[in-house]
C-alpha cells in the first residue's frame, strides 16, 4: 500500500478541516467535483459548509481570503494552476504581504499553487512562480519535495501566522510515492540531505530534488559523490545548511524548474559567494529552465526545463575545474 | 425613507469634522509639515457621512477610500488616528509604515486600504464570508467606497460579482465624481449611468444627487437596510464633483469652468446646513457652535500629533513577518 503526493495534500487538508474549525477551503471546481487535480476529493461531503467553489476570479478569492483572515479565518486557497495567480498578483504581493508590516495584524492565509511543468501542459498550465513571490518581503514561499513534506508542510503552512505560496508541484502529484504519508518531520525554514555527497553540492527544490538525486547517482559510476541539498522552503532559505554542504564539497550547482533571470537559483549563488566565497575551489553554477515560455510538446518540454543529462552536464563542467 | 433627526445631526457633524480637519490638512500641506501625498474628500462629505453614519462600528465592517474622512470619522475613527498617520507619529495606527489615508484599525473592523484601487472590495466580502462561517453574520453590514474610476478595475467587477454570487451583506458606494485624477468620465465608461451595472452583477442598485445631503442619507440609510435584512450587495452611485486636485499637489485646473458652476459644482456641506435649518433639525446658532467645538478638536488632534515623536529608523523591527523563523528570513 502506497501514497502519493497529491493523496498527502488531501489528507493534510482533511487533518486541518477536522482539527481547526477556521479552517475554510475556497477555489474553483474543488467542492463536490474535488478540485481539477483531485487534492480535495471527498472534503466537500465530509465537511458540509466547509468547502466552497468560487466563480474564476482569483484577485478577489485572495481579496475574500485576507478579509476572512482579519475576521479570524485560516483559509486555504487553491489556484487551480499557479499560472493563474497572476490574476492574483496584486492581492498576495500588496494586500497580503504589507498587512502585517503595515498594520500589526499577520495574515494567516495558505496559497495552494499547482506548480511546474508536465508533458503537454505549454505555456500556461507549467509556470514555477516561486521566485516571484519570494522577492516580496511578508511572504513565506515553501516547495515540498516529498510526500511527507506534501503532508507536513501544508499543517505547517496552515498554522503559520503568515501568508504562505504552497508550491506544490504537478509533476510528482501521482508520479511520487511513498509508504506513509507522514514521514520524517523538519520544520518549515530547514533544509534537508537528499544525499549525502563530497565532490559537488547540487542545491535545489520541489520537483528537481528528483532529477538532481537521479544526476548523482549517475555520476557515481564515475566515482563522484554529489550531495543534493532539498531547502524545502525557498523562503526563508536555509542559508545554514547549504554552506555548510559547500564546506564539505567546495562547489555548488544551484538547480531550479523556473526561468533562468534571478530568482531561487540566483539567489542561492549571490548569497553562497557573500558568505561563504572562501570555501568555494570553482565557480558556482546556475542551471534553470531556458529562457523561453515553457513548450507544449513534449520533446520540446523535457529539453525546456533540467534534466539528469543536462544536470550531470553541468556537474561536469562544475568538476572539472 | 426620510433620515430622522438624530441621523442627519450625527452625520452633519461628521462632515464637518472632515472638512475642518481636511482645511488643517491642507495648510500643514502647503506649510510643508506633511511628507507625501494630501488627499481631500472636499464635496464627497455629504456620501460618505451618511454610509459611515449607518454603519455600527464593533459590528459592521468598512473599508474607506480617500475620500471618507467623512465617513471614517462617523464610523468613529478618532481624529487623532488622521492627525497621526499624516503626520508620521511612531504612536499612530500605522506607525509610520504607512501614511496619509492609508490607515485602519482592522481588529475593529476598518481594514487598512491599499492603492490599487477596488482591491478592499473583494477583502470586504471576506470579512462578511467568515462572519458566516463563524455564525456572526446576523444583522451585520460591511461596506466599501470607490471612485468612478475603480469601478474601471479587475478587481471591482470580481469582488462585486463574488458577493453577489455568496449573497452578502455588502454595500458598495461608487461617488462619481467626474474626474479619476485627471481623467474624465467619458474616458472612463461608456454606460449613462454606473448604477446600470448593479443589474450585471443581480444587485440592488441606487442612484443618489451626493450633493443634496438629504437624499445621501436616505438612499444610504435604505441600501444599508436592505442589506442588512438579507437583500444581497447594494451599490449606491453618487454623483458629484470632486471640489479639488486629485491631491493637494494637484489643482485641478483640468475640470472645467461648466463642470464647477454647474449643479454638482455646489459644496454638499452648505446644503447639509441649508437643510437642516429649514427642515428644524438644527438651528444655525447650534451648527456655529459645532464648528467651533470641531476646530478645537482639530486643532488639539494636530498639536498632540506634532509634539510625538517620529519612528527611529534603528529601533524599528524591520521584519515582515509575524513569525519568527530559527534561521535567516532574507
Amino acid at each position: 500500500m502506497s501514497v502519493t503526493y497529491i493523496d498527502a495534500i488531501r489528507e493534510a487538508q482533511e487533518t486541518l478541516l477536522r482539527e481547526d474549525e477556521r479552517v475554510f477551503l475556497y477555489g474553483q471546481d474543488i467542492s463536490s467535483f474535488g478540485g481539477a487535480f483531485k487534492a480535495t476529493k471527498g472534503l466537500a461531503e465530509a465537511f458540509p459548509n466547509r468547502v466552497f467553489d468560487c466563480p474564476i476570479s482569483e484577485d478577489a478569492m485572495i481579496g475574500l481570503a485576507v478579509g476572512s483572515a482579519i475576521e479570524g479565518m485560516r483559509p486555504i486557497i487553491e489556484m487551480q494552476f499557479a499560472d493563474f495567480s497572476s490574476i492574483a498578483f496584486n492581492q498576495i504581493v500588496n494586500q497580503a504581504a504589507t498587512h502585517f508590516y503595515r498594520t500589526g495584524m499577520p495574515i494567516p492565509i495558505t496559497v495552494r499553487l499547482p506548480s511546474g511543468g508536465t508533458p503537454g501542459s505549454g505555456p500556461f498550465h507549467s509556470q514555477s512562480m516561486e521566485g516571484i513571490y519570494a522577492q516580496y518581503p511578508g511572504l513565506v514561499v515553501v516547495t515540498p519535495a516529498t510526500v511527507s513534506d506534501a503532508y507536513h508542510m501544508l499543517i505547517d503552512s496552515v498554522k503559520l501566522d503568515d501568508p504562505v505560496l504552497y508550491c506544490e508541484h504537478k509533476f510528482l502529484y501521482r508520479w511520487l510515492k511513498s509508504k506513509k504519508i507522514n514521514g520524517d518531520y523538519l520544520p518549515i525554514g530547514q533544509a534537508r540531505i537528499a544525499r549525502p555527497g563530497k565532490h559537488a553540492t547540487v542545491v535545489t527544490y520541489s520537483a528537481m530534488v528528483h532529477e538532481a538525486v537521479r544526476a548523482a547517482d549517475r555520476l557515481q559510476a564515475d566515482g563522484y559523490e554529489i550531495e543534493v541539498v532539498d531547502l524545502r522552503s525557498v523562503k526563508p532559505l536555509d542559508l545554514d545548511t547549504v554552506l555548510a554542504s559547500v564546506a564539505r564539497t567546495g562547489r555548488l550547482l544551484a538547480l531550479g524548474e523556473a526561468f533562468p533571470w534571478g530568482g531561487v537559483t540566483a539567489e542561492v549563488v549571490a548569497k553562497v559567494t557573500e558568505e561563504g566565497f572562501h570555501l568555494l575551489d570553482a565557480p558556482p553554477q546556475r542551471l534553470n529552465a531556458r529562457d523561453t515560455p515553457v513548450p507544449y510538446h513534449p520533446k520540446l518540454w523535457a529539453a525546456h526545463r533540467p534534466t539528469p543529462e543536462s544536470i550531470c552536464e553541468a556537474l561536469r563542467k562544475l568538476l572539472s575545474f | 425613507m426620510t433620515a430622522d433627526g438624530e441621523f442627519l445631526r450625527s452625520a452633519f457633524q461628521a462632515m464637518l469634522k472632515a472638512r475642518i480637519l481636511e482645511n488643517k490638512l491642507s495648510s500643514l500641506y502647503k506649510a510643508g509639515k506633511i511628507v507625501g501625498g494630501v488627499y481631500l474628500g472636499r464635496g464627497q462629505e455629504a456620501i460618505s457621512a451618511s454610509l459611515g453614519t449607518s454603519l455600527i462600528q464593533g459590528k459592521d465592517c468598512f473599508a474607506p477610500l480617500i475620500r471618507d474622512q467623512a465617513g471614517r470619522t462617523a464610523f468613529g475613527e478618532p481624529l487623532i488616528d488622521c492627525t497621526r498617520t499624516y503626520l508620521g507619529s511612531v504612536e499612530g495606527p500605522m506607525k509610520g509604515r504607512d501614511g496619509n489615508i492609508h490607515r485602519g484599525r482592522p481588529e475593529m473592523g476598518m481594514p487598512a486600504m491599499i492603492s490599487h484601487l477596488g482591491a478592499q472590495v473583494p477583502l470586504i466580502a471576506g470579512m462578511l464570508f467568515a462572519k458566516r462561517l463563524k455564525g456572526t453574520l446576523a444583522g451585520c453590514v460591511g461596506a466599501t467606497s470607490v471612485g468612478d474610476g475603480a469601478t474601471s478595475t479587475g478587481a471591482f467587477h470580481e469582488g462585486l460579482n463574488l458577493a453577489a454570487v455568496e449573497k452578502l451583506p455588502m454595500v458598495v458606494v461608487v461617488a462619481n465624481n467626474q474626474f479619476a485624477y485627471s481623467t474624465p468620465n467619458s474616458r472612463q465608461f461608456a454606460c449613462a449611468d454606473l448604477v446600470e451595472r448593479a443589474k450585471g452583477y443581480g444587485i440592488g442598485g441606487f442612484s443618489v444627487d451626493g450633493t443634496d445631503f438629504m437624499a445621501c442619507a436616505s438612499v444610504v440609510g435604505e441600501a444599508v437596510r436592505l442589506a442588512r435584512e438579507g437583500g444581497g450587495p447594494q451599490m449606491i452611485v453618487a454623483h458629484l464633483l470632486r471640489l479639488g486636485g486629485h491631491g493637494e499637489h494637484d489643482d485641478g485646473s483640468y475640470v472645467p469652468e461648466a463642470a464647477r458652476s454647474g449643479h454638482y459644482g455646489r459644496d454638499c456641506i452648505e446644503v447639509a446646513m441649508r437643510q437642516l435649518v429649514e427642515n428644524g433639525f438644527a438651528t444655525a446658532d447650534e451648527i456655529l457652535a459645532w464648528q467651533d467645538e470641531t476646530a478645537e478638536d482639530v486643532q488639539k488632534a494636530v498639536a498632540q500629533a506634532q509634539q510625538e515623536p517620529s519612528p527611529d529608523p534603528y529601533r524599528e523591527n524591520w521584519t515582515a513577518l509575524s513569525t519568527e523563523f530559527p534561521i535567516s528570513t532574507t
